[in-house]
């Protein structure tokens, strides 16, 4: 708590339209306290033993007395977890990370599984049981859209790979004639500057 | 134990974990007789709050049974029934003493936004969730309430979240007698707020969503005018304007959150690519629907970074937002009092029970609003 360098009491008129009841806060905030004035402090509840890597935000000093202790960070998300601490609430370098780390820490989740020997069942874990049941027909217009756009995809990459390719051998082809014309003219001016 | 495990985004599954243990002197253990899934547990489930990791179990709505507690616990003992807050608070911090136990500073290391939630990401301090057969209590001197005599456990369950997060909304919209609310969202929130307002002398409740077999039942339950925002009218805001006589309403609440639909923009970026914490159409809405001088009470979860909403609107009509995570510990005193009277009853909106193991389907069920789905229950193989 910052020490009042100037006591408010001798600015000439403080406090003379204080309304104590115009508290955007009530009644949220019912029981108004001297602790703005007096300094933040409270006796802490007993510190929880830290037996696992806590990442805490650097705007506070310490780690709560309590805390949850799933899942700790870990592998490669562990890694943008940790680097992602390093900064502020008020920064995007804090979310976004966090973010990415999710999804990075998703396929850890299939590699665990895989690892485990526990192939995912993707049908049964998006509840796809449930929407066979009650929405049948979105499901399959869903599915179909899935694997239409990925046959699309892998059309549209191999394709486009002969497509490359074919443009490829295109360019080739017109890069040899332009080599060989090349060479005629070249061969023709060295000729003609040879009969100069 | 058989618990919830989060996979992915729209990814879960009922998977065996090891029981919880008491990891601080004031912790208990219960053995969970009751779990929902709550409408902010699909911001989680879409992966939409940053810092969800896998593994991880979901659940802040829960009853169950005390079936160990630490050294320090006193003010329960092995037996009780309880139903537990969604918010874990000491107690003792500046804020709780102050009754904000959804912002307590002493159960969260992760963020300082927000106090301890069960099962709400490491943005919210890492807890395992109540969506297992146990699940581990921090600062059980304070937060779980005994349930008392005659509450059914599935009145109690409710009481965690749902009830209470309706009632303050309706608080914090700060309606005086005869006000016109306005309601975004007809899901369990929505519909306890519409409730709610009632209770604290509204003069008419309006509630606005896009499913009609929910807009049917808060018709019935709240009771309240209950609109499609998609089939009855082209624009919300002009709508409402109409409604009150061109002049927006007295208190508008947003109940909707971070997964709201009505609006292209808001979805793409909100939803879908994830450049805005979630889609802000409610809250935008609520801003441009409510009178110069009014209220925005907002419940409706959102990401910890930005959202677009009009604020040039809220400075130029001099509009007050009030929001916060609800204060369960707060509230529940009156609440019960509520139930126990019958003045609320908050079982009525429970539609599906699902069994643990099938938790994969439930959260499908709620999240694509299958099956006219408004609140589903989960039973624990323990508690059958």
């Amino acid at each position: 708590m910052q020490k009042h360098v100037i006591d408010p009491k001798s600015v000439p008129g403080w406090g003379v339209d204080a309304d104590p009841e115009n508290d955007p806060t009530y009644p949220m905030k019912p029981h108004r306290s001297d602790l703005e004035e007096q300094g933040y402090n409270w006796e802490r509840p007993t510190q929880q033993p830290i037996d696992v890597e806590i990442l805490h935000s650097n705007e506070r000093p310490n780690v709560t007395s309590v805390f949850g202790t799933a899942s700790p960070p870990q592998g490669l998300s562990g890694m943008i977890r940790r680097w992602a601490f390093r900064w502020s609430e008020n920064e995007y370098n804090h979310w976004l990370p966090l973010i990415l780390a999710d999804r990075v820490n998703v396929v850890e989740g299939v590699i665990e599984d895989i690892a485990h020997g526990k192939f995912p069942n993707i049908w049964k874990e998006k509840g796809y049981n449930a929407s066979w049941k009650h929405d049948r027909t979105s499901l399959i217009l869903r599915l179909s859209a899935f694997a239409a756009v990925t046959a699309g995809l892998v059309l549209w990459m191999t394709s486009g790979d002969d497509s490359k390719g074919s443009r490829k051998k295109k360019k080739n082809k017109k890069k040899a004639r332009y080599y060989d014309e090349n060479e005629y003219y070249a061969d023709d001016r060295y000729y003609d500057e040879n009969q100069y | 134990m058989l618990a919830m495990d989060y996979r992915g985004p729209k990814r879960v599954r009922a998977t065996q974990k090891p029981m919880p243990e008491i990891k601080h002197p004031e912790d208990a253990i219960v053995r969970v007789t009751r779990s929902c899934i709550c409408g902010s547990d699909l911001h989680l489930y879409n992966g939409n709050v940053p810092d969800t990791r896998v593994g991880t179990t979901f659940g802040h709505e829960f009853v169950g049974e005390v079936v160990e507690i630490g050294a320090e616990v006193t003010k329960l003992k092995v037996g009780d029934q309880v139903l537990v807050p969604f918010n874990i608070s000491c107690g003792r911090c500046h804020f709780c003493q102050q009754g904000l136990y959804g912002n307590c500073h002493e159960s969260n290391p992760m963020a300082t936004a927000v106090g301890g939630i069960y099962g709400y990401s490491h943005t919210a301090g890492g807890y395992h969730g109540g969506q297992a057969e146990y699940v581990r209590v921090p600062y059980a001197n304070l937060n779980p309430t005994v349930i008392p005599p005659g509450m059914d456990l599935d009145d109690a369950v409710l009481l965690t979240d749902v009830v209470p997060t309706g009632y303050q909304a309706a608080e914090m919209a700060g309606i005086q007698p005869g006000n016109t609310v306005v309601v975004f969202g007809a899901g369990p929130v929505g519909i306890m707020a519409a409730k709610s307002a009632w209770l604290f002398g509204a003069g008419r409740v309006i509630v606005l969503d896009k499913e009609d077999y929910r807009l049917e039942f808060v018709r019935n339950y709240a009771p309240c005018e209950a609109y499609n925002f998609e089939k009855d009218m082209e624009d919300p805001v002009l709508f409402i304007k109409k409604q009150t006589d061109w002049m927006g309403a007295d208190c508008v609440i947003d109940a909707v959150g971070a997964e709201a639909a009505g609006d292209v923009l808001q979805t793409i970026t909100g939803r879908k690519l994830l450049v805005q914490a979630g889609s802000a159409t409610a809250v935008h809405w609520a801003i441009n629907s409510v009178k110069k001088g009014g209220v925005v009470s907002i419940v409706g979860v959102y990401g910890p970074t930005d959202n677009l909403v009009p604020i040039g609107n809220v400075l130029n009509k001099g509009l007050t937002i009030r929001g916060n995570q609800t204060a369960v510990k707060r509230h529940l005193p009156r609440l019960i009092e509520h139930v126990m009277n019958g003045v609320i009853k908050p079982k009525e909106i429970i539609t599906h029970r699902i069994p643990l193991e099938d938790i994969a389907d439930g959260y499908r069920i709620f999240s694509d609003k299958l099956d006219n789905c408004i609140k589903p229950v989960l039973m624990m193989p323990t508690a059958r």
